[in-house]
């Protein structure tokens, strides 16, 4: 299936669930609404023609200062019939949530963790939404882009390794 | 995890919470197990990592789409020319960019020999945890010989940075074939004794053999890739799938596992050295002249002597050190084989002279996600065979 031919084809399936698609530098890509995304995901994951049966990816991205703020990112693969597709889904700021996908993929647990962790997007339903790469104590999202590079949250207590109290 | 504890363990027995890990001896790589055991057998497997997390997708949106570059040699550190290629070939994308056909080969050139030095260091690393010590002197010594030969080429041994938009620093050293045939031979060598000794021995066999099976439904489900996937028998191999590279000039087998077990992860990899090698070959017989990087001084900089001498290269350099390379605002996945699976770039560039936003899909992660669903049932011992075939690379995992 060609790129234009796989993205009409999930447009039709999505129906009015569609905001935009493209399938630009080759990528077909799609931007749906987030209620009844779900739905479209489970159709993706079980139509015979399409077959997604691998979620490669999740990831968001911060538009800061853009409304809304937040792109949630899938990446989707058909290892049987050999393509690919983008599913995006904007958030707004004040509500950076979405339902999880871990009942369809299992690969889902902990990329959403790790997009929970990372850039802060609660996922419905998910079993476990734990810090994954950083540790529980840490406060705040480091990939949104209102979280300075240069902040440090140490926990235990830093030294100056110049001015010290030296006992021989 | 509550529920399944009742069903599996009777009420009178008692379940050890053990932490094995972050910095144990038999794990290379820093990562914690929190296990749940009935004697010696695991009923669960909580996976932690993050150890080695030195916010690389953060810092990669500070720079330069140049200054990128050695950041993604610290991915996968065993393997880096695969990433820096799969970095570049991602932003070329974006900036319509066709690399010349040398380059091309010398790209699969590099990332094969990287391909083949993190296979030897994985079944190296996996056989001397279990008791194999010889096997892992004898596959360092191989790897000695391809580092020998990256160095010649990038300068370096693991942090090369070797590729750039449009290119690669420069060509490869005259000598390079001879090198390349000196080194094939004595890593032949070595590679036969390995498989001699550890192949079909049966300790080893005993320790891998049914050992950490996945089904290929669920190692799909799981997001697995390169040999994990491949082990289950799923021919998925992104360079026959989705080529990159030119790589769908070259003559090259999958090697296919069947069981999904430690064992056929093993085959594989060892399989896939074979493979590797026959494609450094079919490269170096049929590599084409020409130039090693475009002629485009929007991308590229320009040759020191147009620096020191002409206004214009002066300019350019000026322009692409201070401001960056200016790639056009757009967003791609662009996916590359890695020794461990599917390397996956997603980009966004909002056309300003430095990275948006750059996510890296890291193969070992989904690997570790799988863990626990690997090593339920077996004894604790396996978890070293179980983890050392998933081939951990923390700086990858972790970024």
């Amino acid at each position: 299936m060609s790129p234009d031919d796989l993205l009409s084809r999930v447009r039709e399936l999505a129906g009015d669930l569609v905001v935009e698609s493209n399938t630009n530098l080759g990528d077909p890509t799609i931007v749906i609404q987030r209620d009844g995304a779900l739905g479209l995901f489970r159709t993706l994951r079980g139509e015979a023609d399409l077959d997604f049966d691998m979620l490669t990816d999740v990831t968001a991205v911060d538009y800061l200062g853009r409304s809304p703020r937040f792109e949630i990112v899938y990446q989707l693969n058909s290892i049987g019939k050999n393509h690919r597709l983008r599913v995006k889904i904007r958030v707004p700021e004040d509500d950076v949530r979405v339902h999880t996908l871990s009942g369809i993929w299992k690969s889902a647990n902990w990329l959403e963790r790790e997009a929970w962790d990372m850039l802060g997007v609660r996922f419905d339903g998910h079993p476990d939404l734990r810090r994954i790469l950083l540790y529980e104590e840490f406060v705040g999202h480091p990939l949104r882009k209102d979280y300075p590079v240069d902040k440090r949250q140490p926990l235990t207590e830093e030294r100056d390794p110049v001015v010290q109290d030296w006992k021989f | 995890m509550a529920a399944e504890r009742k069903l599996t363990v009777d009420a009178a027995e008692e379940v050890m919470d053990i932490q094995m890990g972050p910095s144990h001896p038999a794990t290379h790589g820093t990562i914690k197990f929190n296990l749940e055991l009935d004697g010696e057998e695991v009923l669960a497997c909580d996976t932690e990592v993050g150890y080695l997390h030195r916010g690389f997708e953060k810092m990669i949106e500070q720079g330069t789409w140049t200054q990128a570059i050695p950041y993604t040699d610290r991915l996968n550190y065993v393997s880096p020319l695969i990433n820096n290629v799969g970095f570049s070939i991602a932003v070329e994308r974006l900036c319509d960019i066709e690399v010349p056909p040398r380059c091309q080969y010398i790209r699969v050139i590099m990332s094969e020999i990287s391909r083949i030095t993190d296979h030897l260091t994985c079944l190296g690393m996996a056989a001397s945890e279990i008791g194999a010590l010889t096997v892992g002197f004898l596959t360092n010594e191989a790897r000695e010989l391809l580092w020998d030969i990256i160095e010649a080429v990038t300068g370096a041994r693991v942090t090369v940075s070797y590729t750039r938009i449009g290119g690669v620093t420069n060509d490869l050293p005259p000598d390079f074939g001879d090198r390349v045939a000196v080194a094939f031979k004595h890593l032949n060598a070595l590679v036969d004794d390995c498989d001699k000794l550890i192949t079909r021995n049966r300790i080893f066999y005993d320790r891998m053999s049914g050992i950490g099976i996945m089904s290929r439904e669920d190692a799909i489900s799981h997001g697995l890739t390169g040999p994990l996937l491949r082990a289950t028998g799923v021919e998925y191999d992104v360079r026959k799938a989705h080529p990159y590279s030119g790589y769908e000039n070259f003559d090259f087998d999958i090697p296919l596992g069947e069981r999904g077990d430690n064992y056929d992860r093993f085959l594989v990899r060892f399989n896939e050295i074979e493979q590797s090698l026959r494609i450094i070959n079919q490269a170096l017989d049929n590599l084409p002249d020409g130039p090693v990087r475009i002629d485009d001084a929007r991308y590229v900089l320009p040759e020191k002597h147009e620096v020191y001498n002409s206004i214009e290269g002066l300019m350019n350099h000026f322009k692409l050190i201070m401001e960056g390379a200016k790639v056009p605002a757009g967003e791609v996945y662009q996916a590359v084989e890695g020794a461990n699976g599917e390397v996956g770039f997603f980009i966004v560039s909002d056309g300003s002279g430095r990275p948006y936003r750059c996510r890296v899909r890291p193969p070992c992660f989904l690997g570790m996600a799988a863990f626990g669903d690997m090593i339920r049932g077996h004894m604790v011992a396996d978890i070293i065979s179980t983890f050392g075939m998933i081939n951990m690379i923390g700086g990858e995992c972790d970024r």
